[in-house]
């Protein structure tokens, strides 16, 4: 526990974000605030996912589901059974939690590729159930009634309120990370990375672990989605399941490096920024998707550890800041 | 809902004959899991591409949209071998989350490009074979028989070419052991740029028959890449003829659900069965390779 | 040496759809001995270390560790209880770092320590195999004799009973062999029970109290290491194998 405390690294990231925050709150800028929404939800989505993907090495294709589950619980909640954002929130979470610690139970027998395929499944059952599912508003989703906002000082507060909280739960995820990762539920996780069979016959319940990794990873995505949608207002399927959205955060944890806490925040906030530089420019705009893609490619062929991984090997000094 | 006799056949017939295209669209995919245990996620990019080259023959060059099939196939062939050496080779040994995304990258790569050039408007090739009639109001589009004989013409082709050619034995022989197979002499790095070359070759050929029945847009190949999926699951995975057999199962089942619910819930029926499949019995239906 | 038995396997039984690798096998271990597992390629030795380790549950049979039954344990439970092994194609944690491997083996081992005190353990112990000085080099750089070691360390670090070491001594000179000899009989002085499977004739002779043989899954002979070395049925099962045969010959005539 010492060493998590008096680590610098946990301070300075802990500052970096809490700047981060408050930055578009002191300039009172909404559009700055907009870009930093996606910036810290994906480096939540991000750091959750890289739990799963990144300590345990379980390839998970369906971690929007988290966010589209929590997104639609909370949303529910908020606008049929009236209740508030705050306990919306806890229901977000905890009913990604569940429904991945249930999940869990089934599909983490599987391994390799398979996990990874049955990922994919449970994310295409999840979206075309929802379509089906009447409470949920079937195709066309949830719409929260704008009297809602009121409670919240009207919608432009509402917005600034949700921003507070959403950087909040970054900081939340960052701090938790680095628990996992100094833990000893987090080596147990790596030695499951690394070696599955060996890891039971060192001891590990690898079957708990694993779906304590995969019900820790959903949790945050639940909250986060109650907050994206109390943002926009409504909830629809093919927006809080998109399969596109889960490899995005995936090539995020790439980029910046698996297996550690700064690369997924590295990666995303740098994915986000090429991404939203290449639509601005006219003569990018349309080739971003090819852009990308190559440069994804590159990555994967060339710097297969990511940003974080490459400078941790190339500068052993800045390690202790670089976890 | 009441049953109609004669609509549940129509539609059950449509099911299966739409059944051999599904099936044609995923042995690709299986054939290149099978041979070197990669999952191509360019494999709807790969059957859109296949379409858009249908159209483009069809539509620029006046070819017949069955040339165009054979053309569009061939021309899979090589962009497969390039796509292996540049963005599958250098990985093949790195752990599975390592091919997925540069397969990925290959897919945002020909989508970008794909769109760019042909932006995500709804196309089609304008192609028409009146209507077959099989008695007691069941008829169906000629164009969709004749695309089911071909999809079946193509793996009674491949099922020879692995089956009864020297290097489709190598082929199979790579899928089983690739080790084993080095140790007889087989080189392998060849077997499995050819193998992601006709696994390429199925995934446009499949595309340019698809384009021949349904409109399309850039973005439709993620629609035949899930389906390839659950078909894959079906007839087991790494098991190219099983595909054919997955396939039709599928095309059964789209077309027996509208008979009893609402189309929407084919898809949730579809993926549901894919989780349980892969749950209960993941070597597939039809077993195949451990 | 006391005569208290530790571990009793009682006609264990494992077969692969018709293929039977493990047949009617029983054996007991004394507390603190170390027993030779010896027998031809193919004999069943390692198939027996993974059901006794819970790798694979037997087909038929029990066995006993410190009275309990624990047959259809899995193997991170059985691990708990105090026994611990090394494989025989080593299985380092290739990204994690020498130190991390044996902090994880001795973190979920039978003390189930924190992760403080796994580390002190996990030094003292890279200190008795001699792998202290590459403590913070990722395991994948080791060499093969290394990444033995460090097998070894891992497995030691969990503070077992019993320690099954699958062919430690495995492509290593005969330097490292005598190395490796001394670190086991360090071991054993710790009063930690050995079984451990051997190719090396010599080496598995001198260093065993007792020798198990098996051959095509079924227990042949059981005795001293002399007692066994003279068996005729011993040397018959190493016929086919005929550099093994003259090297237990060898051990036989001395």
């Amino acid at each position: 526990m010492r060493r998590i405390i008096l680590s610098p690294f946990l301070w300075i990231g802990i500052i970096i974000l809490a700047a981060i925050a408050t930055w578009p709150m002191a300039t009172n800028n909404p559009t700055l605030r907009e870009e930093l929404f996606l910036i810290l939800m994906f480096i939540t989505m991000a750091l959750s996912l890289n739990i799963i993907l990144g300590y345990t090495g379980y390839v998970n294709f369906g971690h929007i589901v988290f966010f589209g589950l929590g997104g639609y619980l909370g949303i529910y909640v908020m606008s049929t059974l009236h209740w508030g954002l705050f306990p919306a929130m806890i229901v977000g979470g905890i009913g990604a939690s569940v429904f991945a610690f249930l999940l869990g139970a089934a599909i983490l027998r599987l391994r390799g590729a398979y996990f990874a395929l049955a990922t994919i499944g449970i994310n295409e059952t999840m979206l075309a159930l929802a379509g089906n599912f009447q409470p949920f508003g079937g195709a066309t989703g949830l719409t929260l009634n704008f009297r809602i906002y009121k409670l919240y000082g009207g919608a432009g507060k509402a917005l600034w309120l949700a921003f507070a909280l959403l950087a909040a739960v970054t900081i939340i995820a960052f701090i938790a990370s680095f628990i996992i990762e100094k833990s000893k539920f987090g080596l147990g996780l790596m030695v499951i990375r690394e070696d599955e069979d060996a890891a039971m016959v060192m001891g590990i319940p690898t079957p708990l672990f694993k779906n304590l990794a995969y019900t820790a990873s959903a949790f945050l995505p639940g909250i986060i989605g109650v907050l994206y949608f109390f943002k926009n207002g409504n909830i629809e399927p093919g927006e809080a399941f998109n399969l596109e959205m889960s490899i995005e955060v995936l090539v995020m944890i790439m980029l910046g490096g698996f297996g550690t806490v700064s690369g997924p925040i590295i990666g995303a906030a740098l994915y986000e920024e090429i991404r939203s530089s290449l639509i601005v420019n006219p003569l990018l705009q349309s080739m971003h998707l090819v852009i990308a893609g190559l440069l994804l490619l590159a990555i994967i062929l060339f710097v297969p550890i990511g940003v974080v991984g490459w400078i941790r090997q190339r500068v052993p000094a800045v390690r202790r800041y670089l976890e | 809902m009441t049953i109609n006799a004669n609509v549940l056949i129509a539609s059950l017939l449509d099911g299966l004959l739409i059944g051999f295209v599904y099936g044609l669209a995923a042995m690709g995919l299986t054939l290149i899991w099978g041979v070197m245990d990669v999952i191509n996620l360019s494999h709807g990019a790969l059957i859109v591409l296949g379409m858009f080259g249908a159209l483009l023959a069809v539509q620029s060059w006046g070819l017949h949209p069955y040339i165009a099939f054979i053309i569009v196939s061939i021309a899979g062939l090589f962009l497969g071998v390039i796509i292996y050496y540049i963005a599958i080779r250098r990985v093949l040994e790195a752990p599975e989350l390592t091919t997925l995304l540069s397969t990925f990258a290959v897919s945002m790569i020909i989508i970008g490009g794909g769109t760019a050039a042909f932006t995500t408007s709804p196309r089609n090739i304008n192609f028409n074979l009146g209507t077959i009639s099989f008695g007691g109001g069941a008829n169906v589009l000629g164009t969709k028989l004749a695309a089911a004989l071909l999809a079946a013409m193509v793996t009674f082709l491949l099922y020879m070419f692995l089956y009864k050619t020297r290097i489709g034995k190598s082929i199979r022989a790579v899928s089983n052991n690739r080790a084993a197979a080095e140790l007889m002499g087989i080189p392998s790095m060849q077997i499995l740029a050819l193998s992601f070359g006709i696994g390429t070759l199925l995934a446009m050929g499949s595309g340019a028959l698809i384009a021949t029945l349904f409109p399309f847009n850039i973005l439709s190949g993620s629609v035949y890449e899930l389906k390839s999926f659950v078909i894959g699951v079906l007839g087991g995975l790494g098991n190219p003829i099983g595909s054919l057999l997955g396939g039709l199962i599928l095309g059964f089942i789209e077309g027996l659900i509208p008979n009893f619910m609402d189309t929407s819930w084919t898809p949730v029926i579809e993926f549901a069965l894919f989780v349980i499949i892969l749950l209960v019995k993941p070597q597939g239906l039809f077993g195949s390779k451990d | 040496m006391n005569n208290e038995s530790i571990l009793q396997v009682d006609n264990v039984t494992k077969n692969f759809g018709g293929l039977t690798a493990v047949n009617h096998v029983s054996l007991e271990l004394h507390q603190g001995e170390i027993l030779g597992l010896i027998g031809p390629n193919g004999a069943g030795k390692t198939t027996l270390f993974n059901v006794i380790s819970g790798v694979f549950l037997p087909s038929s049979g029990h066995y006993r560790f410190m009275g309990k039954d624990i047959t259809n344990l899995p193997a991170y439970k059985i691990a708990r209880l105090g026994i611990a092994r090394t494989h025989q194609v080593v299985r380092p944690l290739n990204d994690l770092t020498v130190l991390e491997n044996v902090t994880a083996g001795a973190c979920f081992g039978r003390e189930n320590q924190s992760l403080g005190q796994a580390e002190q353990t996990a030094r003292a112990v890279l200190d008795q195999v001699g792998l202290i000085q590459k403590k913070d080099i990722l395991a994948a750089k080791l060499n093969l004799p290394e990444k033995k070691r460090l097998e070894l360390a891992r497995a030691l670090a969990a503070k077992p009973y019993l320690l099954l070491l699958d062919e430690v001594l495995a492509g290593l000179n005969p330097t490292e062999v005598a190395n490796m000899l001394e670190v086991i009989e360090n071991i054993q002085k710790d009063n930690i029970t050995i079984l451990m499977i051997e190719h090396l004739m010599h080496a598995i002779m001198r260093i065993s109290d007792r020798i198990v043989v098996l051959d095509y899954g079924q227990k042949i002979a059981e005795g001293t290491p002399k007692d066994v070395v003279n068996d005729p049925k011993v040397i018959e099962a190493y016929l086919g194998d005929p550099r093994v045969a003259q090297a237990l010959a060898a051990e036989g005539k001395e």
